[in-house]
């Protein structure tokens, strides 16, 4: 977490918060019309929290308790169609689950806000933190941003539904959250007023459209104005429809940005540029590459080889998608090394997602580090930042030599 | 959470004459791209003459959401959604949720707008069943219309639990060692009325006054009502495209599909089935449903004429329950 330059802040309120709590917590001061959701480990307290917003009277929210992930994701998609602010909330197999309904709702052009607790899938079953739910869903039209801490969980949400609901983005968004690392996990949380964030969410927006008689209206299910939406489109307009989507994930890239600094403003908190978060890394040699919560542990350890005079760096992911592949060319120019850890995998891929990603990303650069995977942390399976320090360790072996032993490694398996 | 009673206006001040409905303007327009024939299509002209008022419309993915949506054309003169097959009950949920909150805050006017859920019988008895009991469950107030044409048509006439005893389909084709579709048709109606709705009926197209009543009727219920309407298929039966309506007459002649409708739980039989049940002579035999039915055909190969008799006999089986339930006795 960087600070910006602080202009005059409004008071804001310490609470002690767990990362759910604080979702729960963002999403009741944004006023959502609409939450749809099914309980699923570790986004659980998310719902539960809310419930009791909804049992106290705190919240103007039509709580819509599905009898399953997938009609809690539909619900927020017709929702949205409708014109409501919608907000729901997943984990691992309710993601699986939703996988179907989170492509339509990309490309129905719905603004749907996501918390996801990341957790790992199954099988063999288990409840706890990893990747693995949300990489499966790259493809899906989704913007990703993930958070390191409740902190930025929180303040993360309150953004989600301005950038989602930007007409020239208008496209759902997830926020994830390491599951139990961050979701249970009691933090202190610096929380705007009710007022503060309202003003700044504002209303729902929506797009507008032209139709057949010429008339501009807005996006949305309204007997005055009748439109049919989610038709089927045939070879003819499929493509465009789809060509559609990734010119709204280029303005997302600009508004994620954008909306990111104007929260650093009335909040004092900023997280890089919104799109990667640095630390340390100008001058570094080495570095690694992450998503999540394995950053703030990773920023102990960098501290530690600082003063043991190493040049080590941290280039955190913070949005995934839009992948924010010239930040990153940019961000490692200068790196002699990189590990690229991932917390998921792709079985029989070459190296997992992130890892792809970001070697893609390089290949064209005339000058790039080199590169290797580091699999970790599957099934919430715990390192010590003692073992982190292995991975530089690795990495100042890698710059010295200028070569990789291996490209793949499985950090903290048994084999 | 329905608690309300349903305020039943009086069908003559529903105006459903033939001239009333000619009069008003169809909102299921024409051009969309239906079989000849179609039984679903008629079914949807017909749903739809029966709005009240501002209604949205969203459907399940089925024949019916294809042909009346190809982009960049459309067959609807209503708002309209479709996002899947499976989840027509989560989207009137969705619909209908947002509609209350949004009024709640003034964030639109104040007026009541119906919501109508559409699916086909793959859609409601199939992968739609969950979201359906889930959505009734909570007590969300749209009405669900089930067009049964028993089988997966728009994919190419596969069987589906819709899909009666007996019939030919192409996942349940009748072989040399299996005539048919083996199992028998889910009673779908029965798990509706388990779920305690105040309203279920059943109806045809070719009791066209007695459909639109219906759809008003279920409109008018506060909460959630489900409609089964019976809707012929050409295509997937292998029948006469000018013969539709004669089979949705033959199908509550024979008591194949008997038509009534239950308020509160509390089960009648509409008029063309309450005349069998009054003049047992009236009652025809399944033969004369089945017979010119090219998904049935095989059935009256000689060495298969024995599940006629078991048609019949489960017919007659069903009726007579039917009978107990309207707490008549068939004499």
């Amino acid at each position: 977490m960087t600070q910006p330059q602080q202009q005059e802040q409004p008071k804001q309120k310490i609470v002690a918060m767990n990362g759910d709590e604080a979702i729960a917590y963002a999403v009741k001061q944004c006023d959502v019309d609409v939450v749809a959701a099914y309980p699923i480990t570790p986004q659980t307290i998310i719902v539960e929290k809310f419930s009791e917003y909804v049992a106290n009277g705190e919240v103007q929210t039509e709580y819509v308790c599905t009898e399953s992930e997938h009609s809690a994701i539909t619900a927020c998609l017709a929702a949205g169609a409708t014109g409501a602010r919608t907000f729901t909330a997943s984990a691992s197999a309710g993601l699986a689950l939703m996988h179907e309904i989170l492509f339509v709702t990309a490309g129905a052009r719905i603004p749907v806000v996501l918390a996801v607790a990341n957790r790992a899938l199954s099988s063999p079953i288990n409840i706890h933190g990893d990747h693995s739910d949300s990489m499966a869903e790259r493809d899906s039209g989704w913007i990703h941003i993930y958070a390191e801490n409740a902190q930025e969980a929180y303040d993360s949400i309150i953004q989600a539904f301005k950038i989602a609901e930007d007409p020239t983005v208008s496209l759902p968004i997830f926020i994830g959250v390491d599951g139990f690392t961050i979701s249970h996990t009691l933090e202190r949380v610096d929380t705007l007023t009710d007022e503060v964030v309202q003003t700044f969410v504002g209303q729902r927006q929506y797009p507008t459209v032209t139709t057949h008689e010429g008339k501009t209206v807005p996006f949305k299910l309204d007997p005055a104005n009748p439109m049919t939406m989610g038709p089927i489109a045939l070879q003819n307009y499929y493509y465009e429809f789809k060509r559609q989507q990734e010119e709204a994930m280029k303005n997302a890239y600009k508004k994620i940005q954008q909306i990111h600094n104007e929260y650093a403003q009335i909040s004092g908190r900023s997280y890089g540029n919104g799109l990667i978060d640095t630390y340390k890394l100008d001058d570094a040699e080495i570095a690694i590459t992450v998503i999540g919560s394995t950053a703030g542990t990773l920023k102990d350890i960098v501290d530690q080889l600082r003063d043991e005079g190493i040049k080590a760096g941290i280039l955190r992911i913070r949005t995934f998608r839009p992948f924010p592949a010239e930040e990153i060319q940019k961000a490692l120019q200068n790196i002699k090394a990189v590990a690229v850890m991932d917390k998921s995998m792709s079985p029989g891929g070459l190296g997992s997602t992130l890892f792809s990603e970001i070697r893609n990303a390089l290949y064209d650069q005339k000058q790039h580090p080199i590169i290797v995977n580091y699999i970790f942390g599957l099934g919430g399976r715990d390192s010590s930042p003692q073992d982190f320090r292995k991975i530089y360790a690795d990495l100042c072996q890698i710059a010295k030599t200028g070569q990789a032993e291996k490209t793949i490694t499985y950090f903290g398996l048994r084999e | 959470m329905s608690t309300t009673t349903t305020t039943t206006p009086t069908q003559a001040e529903w105006k459903f004459t033939a001239k009333d409905i000619v009069a008003k303007p169809d909102l299921f327009l024409s051009g969309h791209r239906a079989c000849a024939g179609c039984g679903p299509a008629t079914v949807l002209r017909l749903i739809m003459k029966a709005t009240r008022g501002p209604t949205i419309v969203t459907q399940a993915t089925g024949c019916m959401e294809i042909v009346g949506s190809i982009y960049p054309y459309t067959s609807w003169a209503l708002p309209w959604l479709h996002t899947a097959f499976e989840n027509a009950a989560a989207n009137a949920s969705g619909i209908e949720a947002a509609l209350k909150v949004m009024r709640k805050k003034g964030k639109i006017k104040n007026e009541h707008i119906d919501v109508i859920a559409l699916a086909g019988d793959g859609g409601t008895y199939d992968i739609g069943l969950q979201a359906l009991s889930g959505a009734v469950e909570r007590g969300h107030d749209f009405l669900f219309i089930l067009y049964d044409n028993e089988g997966y048509m728009n994919t190419g006439i596969q069987r589906s639990s819709s899909t009666p005893i007996g019939a030919s389909t192409t996942t349940s084709p009748a072989g040399t060692a299996v005539p048919g579709k083996l199992e028998k048709k889910k009673p779908i109606t029965e798990i509706m009325l388990a779920h305690d709705l105040e309203y279920v009926a059943t109806a045809t197209p070719y009791y066209w006054k007695d459909l639109v009543t219906k759809v008003r009727k279920g409109l008018e219920v506060e909460g959630p009502a489900f409609l089964h309407v019976f809707a012929p298929c050409p295509r997937g039966w292998r029948s006469e495209p000018s013969k539709t309506m004669e089979y949705s007459k033959l199908a509550v002649e024979s008591c194949v599909f008997p038509i009534w409708e239950a308020v509160n739980g509390k089960r009648q039989l509409s008029t063309p089935s309450k005349v069998i049940s009054l003049a047992p002579q009236k009652k025809k035999p399944v033969k004369d449903y089945l017979e010119g039915q090219g998904r049935f055909r095989h059935l009256f190969k000689p060495q298969n004429t024995h599940i006629v008799d078991e048609i019949q006999q489960a017919t007659d089986k069903r009726w007579q329950k039917l009978l107990q339930q309207c707490e008549l006795t068939n004499p």
